[in-house]
């Protein structure tokens, strides 16, 4: 149902039977380390190429969310999934593999929380039962693709991010236990006229805060309503940017509250510059660290900000600035 | 800052907020014009950017450059008093056993992370330009030799060869008619 502007609310509360988060050996070093369900020692997963490898990375991921959920992969009506890919070929392969009726989304980093939000829409009006949501991401891949060979020898500035590899899916469904999704805002496309790629977290900083402040308002909620609220792959620069655009509209949100998925993957001492990014980082964190502390009971409400940035490498050397865009889940626990 | 859209008069935490449509245009650099807002944001952006170490890179790059350089002085001795090479023809070997050094250490994943450390001291000398040409080789392998090694090799190097070789075209036509006037 719309409420306000841009934002759904689920009136029936679909809820995430399951979810499932794998990761590479660099997030196995990582601080989230135990919420990852599975973690590969290799990059290539015996994969003759990065990208065949990111496909297996989001076909565990799926495969892990379907067996933990208990429902018959028959029995799951669609497969909404991304990634950063051209074409967004790592999701429409791990789709043939699945053979389940498919939607290919790109939001950039901010798939993960468009696929959360479509398929929770699907499920509450009726038409699917169940659905099953994914987002993956590979380091080596994206970088061959974004920026440069991984084995060249360029020098990254502090803003640059660090690519997650690994993947998160979760399965969703008219009912079962689990945490519910219980609403949605959907961003809009914001461009403040940054064009360096190594500074994505400064580029998409400003459509997280647009999104944040459209969910408060369409909600007419209050920031203390959530335990956490979290954005996507800001990092460490476009997250201190955030709280301060938020605070000059006048939205204090506290920071042991206010915090970002690219900043709670990896230990402080891994070499990731200004933090975690991709797809894969607002899914795993989310799929994996946070569904696993609100079952714990840690957690009972949360709100993710899966944030992206919709350029492409052409399109950065044709001197277009970094339209972004964020999108807002909120998952809350009923006791 | 107001970075905000849509519609008046929306109550939002009690307060009302009026907001306007900010319309964004969007075009290559020559014709964009930044809104006020987007030059007011690229400065917040600005002051919360993290500044490269610049003088420290220095010193890295300058350590490592020179090292690589005294590595390649001592290789150029190597060669002209056990190889029988003059000063002119040493340089040949030398480069070759730099580059193959690079090529390596790419192979090996290793040269990035130096590179990483070391900035332009890895870049700069013969063994950045190596670099550059076995990572794309390597790193394209997957679609091919023909396709994938062959045809992004140069990828990164391509367009140093490019200026290189149109630079010194240009160079070699003023000397040419620098001569022709009758100087030097």
């Amino acid at each position: 149902m719309l409420v306000g502007h841009q934002s759904w609310q689920f009136k029936t509360k679909p809820a995430i039977i399951s979810s499932s988060a794998v990761g590479g050996p660099f997030e196995g070093a990582g601080e989230l380390a135990q919420d990852f369900d599975i973690i590969h020692k290799d990059i290539w997963l015996g994969q003759d190429s990065f990208e065949k490898a990111e496909k297996i990375f989001l076909e565990h991921a799926c495969e892990r969310a379907i067996v933990k959920s208990g429902i018959k992969k028959e029995d799951i009506h669609f497969f909404l999934s991304g990634d950063l890919m051209n074409q967004i070929i790592s999701s429409s392969f791990a789709a043939r593999t699945l053979g389940i009726p498919y939607f290919g989304i790109f939001g950039a980093c901010s798939s993960s929380m468009e696929g959360l939000a479509l398929a929770s829409l699907m499920v509450d009006s009726g038409a699917a039962k169940y659905v099953i949501a994914a987002a993956g991401s590979h380091n080596a891949s994206t970088e061959k693709q974004y920026r440069y060979p991984t084995g060249y020898g360029g020098q990254k500035p502090p803003t640059a991010q660090w690519t997650v590899t690994g993947a998160g899916a979760a399965v969703i469904g008219y009912k079962g236990e689990g945490p519910k999704v219980t609403g949605a805002t959907i961003g809009k496309v914001i461009d403040m006229g940054l064009t360096d790629p190594f500074n994505m977290g400064a580029a998409m900083a400003p459509a997280a805060v647009d999104t944040i402040e459209a969910h408060f308002r369409d909600f007419n909620r209050d920031p203390s309503y959530y335990d956490i609220i979290a954005t996507g792959d800001l990092g460490k620069v476009g997250h201190e940017i955030a709280v301060e655009l938020l605070i000059k509209d006048g939205l204090k949100l506290p920071l042991e509250k206010f915090k970002d998925c690219g900043l709670l993957i990896y230990k402080k001492e891994q070499p990731v510059f200004a933090g975690g990014s991709g797809c894969g980082c607002s899914a795993t964190v989310t799929y994996g660290h946070f569904l696993n502390l609100m079952k714990k009971g840690e957690l009972n409400r949360i709100l993710v900000i899966a944030t992206g940035a919709l350029m492409s490498p052409m399109s950065f050397q044709q001197k277009e600035s970094i339209p972004c865009i964020a999108h807002a889940v909120s998952i809350e626990m009923e006791r | 800052m107001k970075i905000r859209i849509i519609c008046n008069n929306i109550v939002y935490g009690g307060r009302k907020k009026n907001i306007r449509i900010e319309g964004v245009k969007m075009s290559n650099k020559k014709t964009r014009e930044l809104t006020p807002i987007q030059i007011k944001y690229k400065d917040i952006a600005k002051g919360k950017e993290p500044k490269r170490p610049v003088v420290s890179n220095c010193i890295r790059a300058f350590l490592v450059g020179g090292i690589i350089c005294t590595l390649g002085q001592g290789l150029q001795w190597m060669f002209i008093n056990y190889f029988n090479f003059t000063e002119k023809t040493a340089s040949s070997p030398t480069s070759a056993v730099l580059i193959i050094l690079s090529v390596l250490l790419t192979g090996f994943g290793i040269y990035d992370h130096i590179a990483q450390w070391a900035g332009a001291g890895t870049a700069i000398p013969v063994t950045g330009f190596a670099n550059s040409i076995a990572s794309a080789a390597i790193e394209h392998k997957s679609e091919g030799y023909v396709l994938g090694v062959g045809g992004n090799m140069f990828k990164l190097a391509g367009s140093v060869i490019v200026f290189g070789a149109f630079s010194a075209f240009v160079v070699a036509v003023i000397k040419i008619t620098i001569k022709w006037i009758g100087g030097y």
